[in-house]
């Protein structure tokens, strides 16, 4: 299976994926690991790929979204950005949105915290 | 017009302040923007995998009519796009537009 087409898959398999460098429980980087942190503390339950395991994923997912940085959230199957986004996205309130809008449960009082602590 | 660039008084500095430059005025050109602020933020990245004492993490700040309206991907595309030769120079560029 051709790189694209293991990421179409993975996509369509998972509500919720991650691609990163690292695991959600061993991030590599800063940059992933702010962002499965985010998820991990809100509860979400998603699918990490680990690019750093797989160098054809690595330059795959890039070409996928036309995005050239790592991580990437996708979410039913839709990217929604990288490591600014989502960060700008958790704080705004604007991911927990998203996330009910496509039926994907977290903690919102989780979300709450992460807010308040960052206002 | 606002505009401030980092400019690093160590060692090395003539090239972060050339890739920093580089990537500044790419953005000018691309954008005209109403405010630009390129940040080398290299040092704070010291001891990790990507660090690069030549300049390896940069922050953009910038506002630009181009870019008003637009989603939040696509204001990210934009400014990849418009440094997009350099990005094989770069190893983290963080965006705030």
């Amino acid at each position: 299976m051709s790189a694209q087409d293991q990421i179409a898959e993975t996509n369509k398999a998972n509500d919720v994926v991650l691609y990163m460098k690292g695991t959600k429980e061993m991030p590599q980087c800063g940059f992933s690991s702010r962002v499965a942190g985010v998820l991990n503390f809100m509860g979400v339950d998603f699918k990490d790929v680990n690019v750093l395991a797989d160098e054809e994923i690595r330059q795959g997912i890039k070409d996928f979204s036309d995005w050239p940085t790592i991580p990437q959230l996708y979410v039913k199957g839709e990217f929604v950005g990288g490591c600014d986004i989502i960060t700008e996205m958790t704080l705004s309130g604007e991911l927990d949105t998203l996330l009910e809008q496509n039926g994907v449960t977290y903690d919102k009082a989780a979300a709450d915290k992460i807010r308040e602590a960052n206002a | 017009m606002k505009f401030s660039l980092f400019v690093p008084r160590e060692k090395g500095a003539e090239e972060k302040m050339t890739l920093a430059s580089e990537i500044e005025t790419r953005l000018q050109q691309a954008f005209a923007p109403r405010s630009l602020e390129v940040l080398d933020e290299s040092e704070q990245h010291r001891g990790h995998g990507g660090y690069s004492p030549d300049g390896s993490h940069f922050r953009v700040r910038m506002e630009a009519e181009a870019l008003d309206g637009k989603s939040r991907v696509a204001k990210h595309r934009a400014v990849n796009a418009a440094v997009a030769d350099l990005f094989p120079r770069i190893h983290a560029l963080a965006i705030e537009v």
